[in-house]
């Protein structure tokens, strides 16, 4: 019997505000324990909650990036739970009126785009975290209060591989729309799995399992890849799978039962009366949709259009927000997109990388580049040459032609000053003319050479190749030619 | 002495330098140490704190500061222990916050000490603010200053029997189901709750968050009238506050009321009701007309279902509020070998019975598969509760009723019996599930004993400037408010 997977993920994202959700503690990852605290976060007997705008508009602005319908109105409620890293022992979060509903997300994955769709996002607080010593435990409430997202998908994704790449997707997008910097070191985004598997064909859903405690995307697709064979050799063997919650051991490469659902929690959501809900207004919201930016894919499939680029040049400028954005603007102008993007990628990010520089502290224009490429194109210069122009030009600054011209580098294209080298390059070796008059190939190359040398580097080496071949009783035709 | 004037009288004599804030409240002292041994309004006073805040308000008012810029510059005020002010005790009458002490000021300190203000001593109170006679308090019990064997009233009990005794110019409160006006009721003085969300509620430790407000109790109409103008207003700290401006109530106390329509609901007067209460609040009511107000009956049709819609609102949110109370981070803590063991011993030990009552009610009715049932069900009744008010808002400007269905009644007489408890709030619950506002004055007493009787009235929301200008011109009208009990 064949089985099918059937894989649900909530993913939770700090969100990227100066502040926490209901105080004005920083929301600062790595400060000494208990030091961005205060009344309100440590939920000190008569404090009260005021909700955080940026996150309630970096909330909207997730909705929209992933194609969702945003909720007319933010209404929060408490979810009722003790456990010693919860300040209030209640949870304020949105239960029945999420942030947004709906949406998807597409992402490159088997050769191919896919669609996974999304239940909701929804905005909540961060807890604190539980360190345990030797003989006692602590609890650092630094992160009690940080605005997080609780992003849930539809039961769409059907394997490790897959769930894999749909969490990258979408910390991609989280990273390009500034909602979060998604530092999976810093605990900034968390990811809790759904999965059940069901005989293929079968309608109805197999039991749902619940994984936690995975700290990484390959932590996640490990996590699947143990229980999806373990659930089919489960039903495989003629048992039963139950509803519970399994943790992930890390260590170990195994889930083990958490709890069952008998033990499940009951919540006692009910709206929280400390806080009115919050409705936008049209400015408001119109402000939020000003902040929307092009999804990452789009971004990709965008630049292999219009440019004609490569997937992998896309791909670069997809990561590479800033480097992209140089590339388009300078591109723009230019006849041979895919040129500008090699001398970008190749030449101007490795020089950045080794010198430290930033695209703000560039001496030269983007203007200069379009130059450059044109000098080459036109046969002003050679490759060579302009690789030297280029590492000149990023030192100095100075435009690329008013180089060429000041330093004398233009190619020598003119006929008669070519032949008149070519002449003398096979008076000069005579032997090497006669083995390539005999046949022997290769022999042009050192003759080339010869002409190149004499010409300080500066003749048009196509035009060198065609005279010499020319004035040794042979032609570019014959399919011997050696030139490029 | 100082500690009998009212905050009118005082600021007077302040401003005129015919008494010293030093002596005001050394007065209040030395009155609190004479007659608190057998009242018990007091949990605790930091006496060095009192006087130094006395002595820095003399050398403001030798260096020129006024009651026009600081209108309560060196009126001495206490607080209920459920109100966080800095540095002092918070206990909410509850042994579960330990030695807990706040390390912030509620946003209304913070304003009263902006006006000045003495804000002095921890007020007792039933644990959590869960009680009508402070007999819940974990600490003591406070004695009616009428009547020793007589309860306050509650849950601020400690602030009403304070006022009336004397022991300070005004007291704060909290009124939750009709936890400041009770209390002033059954101890003869003046109890405000403001409408929802004109005091900010940050610095008061929730019950039950949706019907929550601070208010004082005062001496008389005009003093509760200045207090509201100092605490009220809008609080970015506080989301349920209302961004509306705060009149000056005392502006137009001019005894005044020809023309003003007042209701007088049905539903109110009927059995359960003392036959002295009851004669006293038509008494109250013929007077009022003879002020020239006009007096019609209306109906609140639910008001049958407000103690039930009470108490399933407020304990379900007071089981969230009060989950934090947990010997995790502050507090009581009775250790143990794991999280769930130190939560149950601590907050077994920690929690008084009704409160414990009141956090297993409100766990069950928010539970999976009674919500519904019950929760919602109560909200749709508040809903209606609330029509009802806004109904009869449109035909009166003010609704008249008793504060409580009696006087005050023995300690220990309702201790066995949670219903009979709940009842005494039977008629000031509906104003918090409505969020209106009102106040209870004193309109008589019982003749044997003699025990104060309170006049409810009640009034739209944000419709305070108008039941302090009837109350007013009631007070006015009769002497009860300067009856004073023989401490």
């Amino acid at each position: 019997m064949d089985f099918e997977t059937v894989i649900g993920l909530e993913t939770h994202v700090q969100l990227k505000t100066k502040s926490k959700m209901w105080c004005g503690c920083a929301n600062e990852f790595g400060a000494p324990p208990n030091t961005h605290v205060c009344p309100v976060c440590l939920g000190l007997p008569g404090v009260l909650p005021v909700a955080n705008e940026e996150a309630l508009r970096l909330t909207a602005l997730t909705g929209l990036l992933l194609n969702g319908t945003i909720s007319p109105q933010a209404k929060f409620d408490r979810k009722n739970y003790f456990y010693p890293d919860m300040p209030k022992n209640y949870q304020i979060t949105q239960y029945d009126r999420p942030s947004s509903v709906g949406g998807y997300v597409d992402f490159e994955f088997a050769g191919g785009i896919t669609r996974v769709r999304l239940t909701r996002s929804h905005l909540e607080e961060d807890v604190g975290k539980n360190f345990h010593f030797e003989r006692h435990s602590g609890v650092d409430f630094n992160r009690a209060g940080v605005p997080l997202l609780e992003i849930v998908s539809e039961p769409d994704l059907k394997s490790a591989d897959m769930a894999y790449e749909y969490l990258n997707a979408l910390k991609e997008i989280l990273i390009h729309g500034g909602i979060s910097d998604c530092d999976m070191e810093k605990g900034m985004v968390r990811c809790d799995v759904n999965v059940s598997v069901r005989p293929k064909g079968v309608q109805e859903l197999g039991a749902k399992i619940e994984i936690k405690n995975m700290n990484s995307f390959s932590g996640v697709r490990r996590a699947l890849e143990y229980e999806i064979p373990r659930q089919i050799e489960v039903l495989r063997n003629g048992g039963k799978l139950t509803q519970e919650t399994r943790r992930w051991d890390d260590a170990a490469s195994v889930t083990e039962s958490m709890r069952t659902k008998e033990m499940a929690h009951d919540y006692r959501y009910f709206p929280e009366p400390d806080l009115m809900p919050f409705v936008p207004s049209k400015d408001w919201l119109e402000e939020v949709r000003r902040r929307v930016v092009e999804l990452p894919l789009a971004r990709k499939q965008r630049f292999m259009h219009d440019y004609q680029l490569p997937a992998s040049d896309a791909e670069t400028f997809k990561n590479e927000i800033r480097l992209g954005d140089y590339f388009e603007a300078t591109a723009k102008q230019a006849k041979h997109p895919k040129a500008v993007a090699n001398w970008i990628i190749n030449n101007l990010r490795a020089k950045m990388g080794e010198t430290l520089t930033s695209l703000d502290e560039l001496k030269f224009n983007p203007a200069s580049i379009l130059e450059l490429v044109e000098l080459v194109e036109s046969g002003k210069i050679s490759t060579k040459i302009a690789q030297d122009v280029f590492g000149e030009m990023f030192a100095s600054g100075e435009r690329p032609g008013a180089m060429v011209d000041r330093k004398g580098l233009a190619q020598v294209s003119d006929t008669s000053a070519i032949e008149k080298f070519c002449d003398e390059a096979i008076a000069g070796n005579p032997k090497v003319a006669d083995d390539y008059r005999a046949g022997k190939a290769a022999a042009l190359n050192f003759l080339k050479g010869q002409v190149m040398k004499l010409s300080k580097g500066k003749a048009n080496p196509s035009l060198v190749g065609e005279i010499l071949e020319r004035k040794l009783g042979r032609n570019s035709s014959n399919g011997k030619s050696v030139h490029r | 002495m100082p500690n009998r004037l009212t905050i009118s009288e005082l600021t007077a004599k302040l401003g005129q330098r015919e008494v010293s804030a030093r002596e005001a409240m050394e007065s209040c002292l030395r009155r609190i140490h004479r007659t608190d041994r057998t009242i018990k309004a007091f949990l605790s006073i930091d006496e060095n704190d009192s006087v130094a805040q006395a002595d820095a308000a003399d050398e403001a008012l030798r260096h020129g500061a006024n009651h026009q810029e600081q209108p309560l510059l060196g009126v001495p005020v206490a607080v209920k222990d459920v109100i966080a002010v800095r540095n002092q005790p918070l206990n909410c009458g509850s042994k579960v916050l330990g030695h807990f002490r706040s390390p912030y000021d509620a946003t209304v300190i913070e304003k009263l000490r902006t006006a000045g203000a003495i804000v002095f001593g921890r007020l007792n109170m039933d644990e959590f603010a869960m009680g009508s006679s402070t007999e819940n308090s974990a600490f003591q019990v406070t004695q009616n200053p009428w009547d020793p064997s007589r309860i306050p009233g509650g849950s601020s009990g400690g602030s009403a029997a304070a006022v009336v005794a004397d022991d300070c110019l005004a007291a704060f409160g909290s009124d939750t189901g009709g936890s400041i006006r009770q209390p002033a009721a059954l101890c003869g003085c003046v109890g405000l709750k403001p409408t929802y969300g004109r005091v900010s509620r940050y610095g008061l430790v929730a019950y039950a968050s949706s019907l929550d407000q601070i208010g004082p109790l005062a001496k008389t109409v005009r003093d509760a009238a200045l207090l509201l103008r100092v605490i009220g207003g809008h609080d970015r700290r506080d989301s349920t506050s209302i961004p509306e401006p705060v009149p000056d109530y005392t502006a137009r106390l001019d005894g005044q009321i020809k023309g003003l329509k007042l209701g007088l609901p049905k539903e109110y007067m009927v059995g359960g009701l003392d036959p002295g209460v009851s004669q006293a609040v038509r008494a109250a009511v013929e007077q009022l007309q003879k002020l020239g107000a006009e007096v019609v009956e209306i109906s609140l049709p639910h008001t049958d279902y407000a103690i039930a819609a009470y108490y399933i609102i407020a304990t379900a949110e007071a089981s969230a509020n009060l989950a934090r109370f947990d010997g995790i981070r502050y507090g009581l803590r009775v250790d143990a070998n794991d999280p769930i063991e130190l939560y149950c011993r601590t907050r077994g030990a920690g929690f008084g019975t009704e409160v414990k009552r009141r956090i297993i009610l409100g766990t069950y009715v928010l539970s999976s598969g009674y919500y519904d049932a019950y929760y919602l069900r109560a909200q749709k009744v508040r809903t209606l509760i609330r029509q009802d008010f806004l109904n009869a808002f449109e035909k009166v400007d003010a609704i008249v009723t008793p504060t409580s269905p009696t006087a005050a009644f023995k300690i220990g007489e309702k201790s066995d019996d949670p219903l009979q408890m709940y009842l005494m709030d039977i008629f000031t619950i509906s104003a918090n599930l409505a969020g209106i506002c009102g106040l209870s004055l004193p309109c008589g007493f019982t003749k044997n004993p003699k025990l104060p009787i309170g006049l409810q009235l009640l009034g739209k929301p944000l419709g305070e400037e108008t039941i302090l200008r009837i109350a007013h011109a009631y007070e006015q009208s009769t002497s009860w408010h300067k009856e004073k009990p023989g401490l």
